[in-house]
């Protein structure tokens, strides 16, 4: 058993910049690397795209990434392990298969699956339960065969990638997989963690949370210039942790790469997206935030230990693609004496023209109320940008927004310019829970 | 003075909830934060954005404060009207108030 394994994150979403990765698997001396590239509704436009084609369906980045990456993975033997299979592991680790040989790398690619619960036929509905008041989720998944229902994909934990890793696939594909397990899965296999010691699985945890969103622990999505300037942004590196097989570890970045690693940027991290410190849920453990200690050891060192868990969850979290409704979208800017003004004349009157034919309808005015909401006594810019958004049942009466919008050229107030229109379906994701001892992960090593 | 002179934030997002942390710059103001910024001003200083229950948790492991706020993204980050649907842009209106 090792005492310690170094594991880069090279990608927070899916589209992540490549570049840092690939700086990573050159020089970050890694053990792993990590690209965690599905947001919640990443699989479900992934699981449309499948339907057009089963031979897609996975990230779409995929083949580019993996690339540029392969000749640095496999001089420097790092082992990648990375959610970029979305809605088609299968098809992605038979595609990362032949790149690698085309290339000339005689290596073994994994794919980790069975998180796609459309798959499980005869699954009883006394399998799910409804989440966070999620009921149409629910509902979704009984009617099962409609038109609105496009993806149901759980949230797995290790165990696929542990059965994986044992193996001498050097790179694994995953579909959904809750992402801190992405970091979880090699500390248990190097450590030899037991599955349900949840106090190291927790610490284990907190690392892959701080971890998982790549540059928002160096300095990306932190900076403001003002009271947080961060150096060298342009060459923004991601970071790589050493970790110990106590649980703690320290996060660190490649030296020369810009950005920086502090406390203020590990405390953001820490707390991003947490619902609950007390009790962070994964499919492995639920973990504790609150006994979580950070320390800066050095420039751009933190040193992370603490934490800790308790028991692991009963059900996994589902997260269902549906149909959701169409979206229409009209731009257009006002500048100059009474740019509001005019901005206003033009949204009332679209509202009057359109607003009945849809569900939802919205007007906002860009630079005076469309972040923020209505402010008493608003500073007025020189500029308005006015823009307008509804849902409807089509696509045709979607389009109306932007038609509407464009014909101000010739039926609107003065001196409106630079018109923008949008029209698109609309794919939503809700939660709903299944029982954990139903979905089966499952790997195949090509 | 407005928290932006002695904190950041990051805001993050889960269905309809939004996430916000309170981080100051000097964790002696720890104890300030905790003091000024509780749930009813906040609630308030919201207004019509967060139209659900927030909860405040107090994190004194890293000296910050994280507010957890239910029905904050219209309908929900995946399909909400507003231009900033994740509400990225919350964490500066948490900052913009003024304690």
């Amino acid at each position: 058993m090792k005492q310690k394994i170094r594991i880069g994150c090279g990608a927070g979403f899916s589209g992540d910049r490549i570049e840092p990765a690939v700086i990573l698997a050159e020089k970050g001396e890694l053990d792993y690397l990590v690209l965690e590239c599905l947001a919640e509704r990443t699989i479900a436009l992934a699981q449309k795209r499948k339907m057009a084609n089963p031979d897609k369906g996975y990230d779409p980045y995929l083949e580019r990434r993996i690339e540029v990456l392969l000749p640095h993975l496999v001089k420097n033997k790092v082992r990648l392990i990375t959610n970029m299979g979305a809605a088609n592991p299968v098809m992605a680790a038979k595609k990362v298969k032949v790149l690698a040989e085309k290339n000339g790398f005689d290596i073994k690619v994994a794919a980790v699956f069975g998180d796609d619960v459309l798959t499980y036929q005869n699954l009883p509905i006394e399998a799910f339960e409804i989440f966070n008041g999620e009921n149409q989720a629910f509902e979704l998944i009984k009617e099962k065969n409609n038109d609105t229902l496009i993806s149901a994909n759980a949230y797995i934990g290790v165990d696929g990638i542990i059965e994986a890793l044992d193996s001498d696939a050097q790179i694994i594909i995953t579909g959904r997989v809750a992402d801190p397990s992405l970091f979880l899965a090699p500390m248990i296999c190097e450590f030899g963690w037991s599955k349900d010691d949840y106090e190291l699985l927790g610490k284990g945890t907190v690392i892959g949370h701080l971890m998982e969103c790549a540059g928002h622990i160096t300095g990306g999505y932190f900076a403001d210039p003002v009271k947080k300037p961060v150096q060298d942004m342009i060459k923004l590196g991601h970071p790589y942790v050493d970790v110990f097989s106590d649980g703690s570890g320290i996060i660190s970045k490649v030296e020369g790469t810009g950005g920086v690693i502090n406390l203020m940027t590990a405390k953001e991290q820490l707390l991003y997206e947490v619902v609950n410190p007390n009790e962070y849920f994964t499919p492995d453990v639920v973990a504790d935030f609150t006994t979580v200690k950070l320390e800066e050891i050095a420039e751009n060192q933190v040193k992370v230990t603490g934490g800790g868990g308790k028991t692991k969850p009963e059900n996994y979290k589902v997260s269902v693609g549906y149909k959701a409704f169409f979206l229409g979208e009209g731009e257009i800017s006002y500048a100059g004496p009474s740019a509001f003004e005019r901005a206003k004349l033009a949204g009332e009157t679209i509202e009057k023209r359109v607003s009945s034919q849809f569900d939802d309808f919205r007007i906002d005015y860009i630079g005076i109320n469309s972040v923020f909401g209505d402010k008493e006594n608003p500073v007025i810019p020189n500029e308005v940008r006015l823009r307008i958004a509804g849902k409807a049942k089509d696509i045709d009466t979607a389009s109306l927004i932007g038609e509407e919008v464009e014909a101000l050229y010739t039926n609107g107030p003065a001196g409106g310019g630079g018109v923008r229109k949008y029209a698109n379906e609309v794919i939503g994701i809700m939660s709903v829970l299944v029982k954990r001892n139903l979905i089966l992960p499952q790997v195949k090593i090509f | 003075m407005k928290l932006y002179e002695i904190a950041h934030s990051r805001a993050g997002d889960k269905g309809n909830v939004s996430t916000l942390s309170l981080i100051p710059f000097q964790e002696t103001d720890y104890e300030l934060l905790k003091n000024k910024v509780t749930v009813d001003l906040v609630k308030k200083h919201f207004g019509n954005i967060i139209k659900g229950e927030i909860v405040r948790y107090e994190m004194p492991n890293i000296s910050s404060l994280l507010f957890v706020c239910q029905e904050a993204l219209d309908t929900g980050v995946t399909t909400s009207l507003r231009m900033d649907t994740h509400g990225k842009a919350l964490s500066y209106k948490l900052l913009e108030m003024e304690i």
